[in-house]
């Protein structure tokens, strides 16, 4: 023991270098564990009020971009709003199942105060957190269509990944047909994703729309995702590869919603219960 | 004492906020992504102890991990740098030369201080991103990346020494 000892003494730089990086690897390797703890990620109280703090100086530069966005999505809405009060012919009645109870989904807006598109596995940082009612597993959508799902939750700011990260995936589908498949990044260009599982008697074209498939309590359906911009056949597959050409631009990501499902745990549990059974 | 350390912790908030605030943000083309927080490791003098320099290393890795969400990734990378730096400095040095406490510029020669930042990036910077990909499928892709971050990172580290972290 006492030799033991010594020698470690001896060589404590080496020993301490060992230990090191062995603690740094471990925490490489087990990602989802520890992200899952509440200090090592973006979404802490520090790290969140540099970026806000910066975001508060920075954010003005890009007001113009923000301004015309937000004005399409405006007139988007305005057309909605026609179109349905003209179905239902009494506006009263609109108004009633907007603001009532019965919503099912509810929207929280909130700034991204920091965002990658470089590393294989990018992730988002956003002002708002549990105090604003924000909960892990919720979507991030922009005014231009999806951009990821939160992960990670503090008091006054969030984490999430965004749709170019490796270690998520959405269920997409192709509005025209219906059918749908899971949309995977891949990790090279920021603009592009993949679509996977949509199986060759689908006719699919180029410029076909790819949105949400609602499948899933994250996002609610029809939700742009992405245009097709290519696709091939595989040799001895029965899957198309489609390259979807992302809605929105993740480098200039800034005013973001995320969505609340106030249904989510009746279909979780549900959900849950079809697991037990099996 | 008290001088080095106030010096030494600013230059640690100068290198991180310059990273995650200026570097991380301005996204260049896919294959360019410099690290020049790694300075503070290799500014620190040559007279630190080796257990402190791996200690501060550590530190700074992980703070810029929290900060960009790729948890142990640098940690690992700055440690390695750290743990080889005497070594690389004991190999780029002639024996009879009297080596000055500080590695910075305006201290040694162009060409020692060239080889010196040169090694230890170029180690950072394939250790990180190939730690980053983890996989050899995309090796010239991975390759192509960090020789080009490693070029920018060498610039920007040299003209440093130039403007900031003078003395």
């Amino acid at each position: 023991m006492k030799s033991l000892f010594r020698y470690l003494l001896k060589n404590h730089v080496l020993a301490l270098f060992l230990l090191l990086e062995t603690f740094s690897l471990a925490l490489v390797f087990n990602y989802n564990s520890f992200q899952k703890s509440q200090y090592l990620n973006s979404a802490n109280q520090v790290t969140g009020t540099v970026y806000n703090t910066y975001h508060q100086i920075t954010r003005y530069f890009g007001l113009i971009k923000v301004n015309k966005e937000l004005a399409r999505e405006n007139a988007q809405l305005h057309t909605l709003l026609q179109k349905y009060s003209n179905r239902l012919a009494k506006p009263d009645i609109l108004k009633d199942t907007a603001s009532g109870s019965d919503a099912l989904i509810r929207f929280i807006p909130a700034k991204v105060i920091n965002n990658s598109v470089n590393s294989p596995f990018n992730y988002i940082t956003l002002n708002k957190g549990s105090n604003d009612g924000i909960k892990p597993d919720q979507g991030i959508i922009s005014p231009l269509g999806v951009v990821g799902v939160v992960a990670q939750v503090s008091p006054s700011y969030s984490m999430g990944l965004s749709v170019l990260n490796q270690r998520w995936s959405v269920s997409a589908k192709l509005s025209k047909t219906g059918f749908f498949g899971s949309l995977i990044w891949q990790g090279n260009d920021y603009r592009f994703a993949q679509l996977a599982e949509i199986p060759l008697h689908v006719t699919v074209e180029i410029g076909d729309t790819v949105v949400t498939s609602g499948y899933s309590t994250i996002f609610p359906e029809k939700i742009l995702i992405g245009t097709v911009h290519d696709f091939t056949r595989p040799d001895g597959e029965n899957f198309y590869d489609i390259e979807v050409k992302l809605a929105v631009d993740f480098k200039s990501l800034t005013h973001v919603e995320v969505i609340e499902n106030l249904n989510k745990e009746e279909i979780d549990r549900l959900k849950e219960m079809l697991r037990d059974d099996k | 004492m008290t001088n080095k350390l106030i010096k030494y912790t600013v230059m640690f908030l100068v290198a991180v906020l310059v990273q995650v605030l200026f570097l991380n943000q301005v996204q260049f083309s896919g294959y360019i992504n410099p690290y020049f927080y790694i300075v503070f490791v290799l500014l620190l003098p040559l007279s630190t102890p080796r257990y402190l320099l791996l200690l501060l290393g550590f530190l700074i890795g992980l703070t810029i991990d929290i900060f960009s969400d790729s948890l142990g990734i640098h940690a690992a990378a700055t440690v390695l740098i750290a743990y080889i730096r005497p070594f690389v400095i004991r190999v780029i040095s002639t024996r009879e030369e009297d080596r000055n406490d500080f590695p910075g510029l305006l201290q040694n020669k162009f060409g020692w201080f060239f080889s010196y930042v040169t090694i230890l990036v170029l180690a950072h910077h394939f250790v990180l991103f190939y730690l980053e990909y983890f996989t050899f499928s995309h090796f010239f892709y991975t390759l192509l990346k960090v020789i080009f971050s490693s070029v920018f990172t060498i610039f920007i580290i040299v003209l440093s020494q130039f403007l900031i972290f003078r003395k």
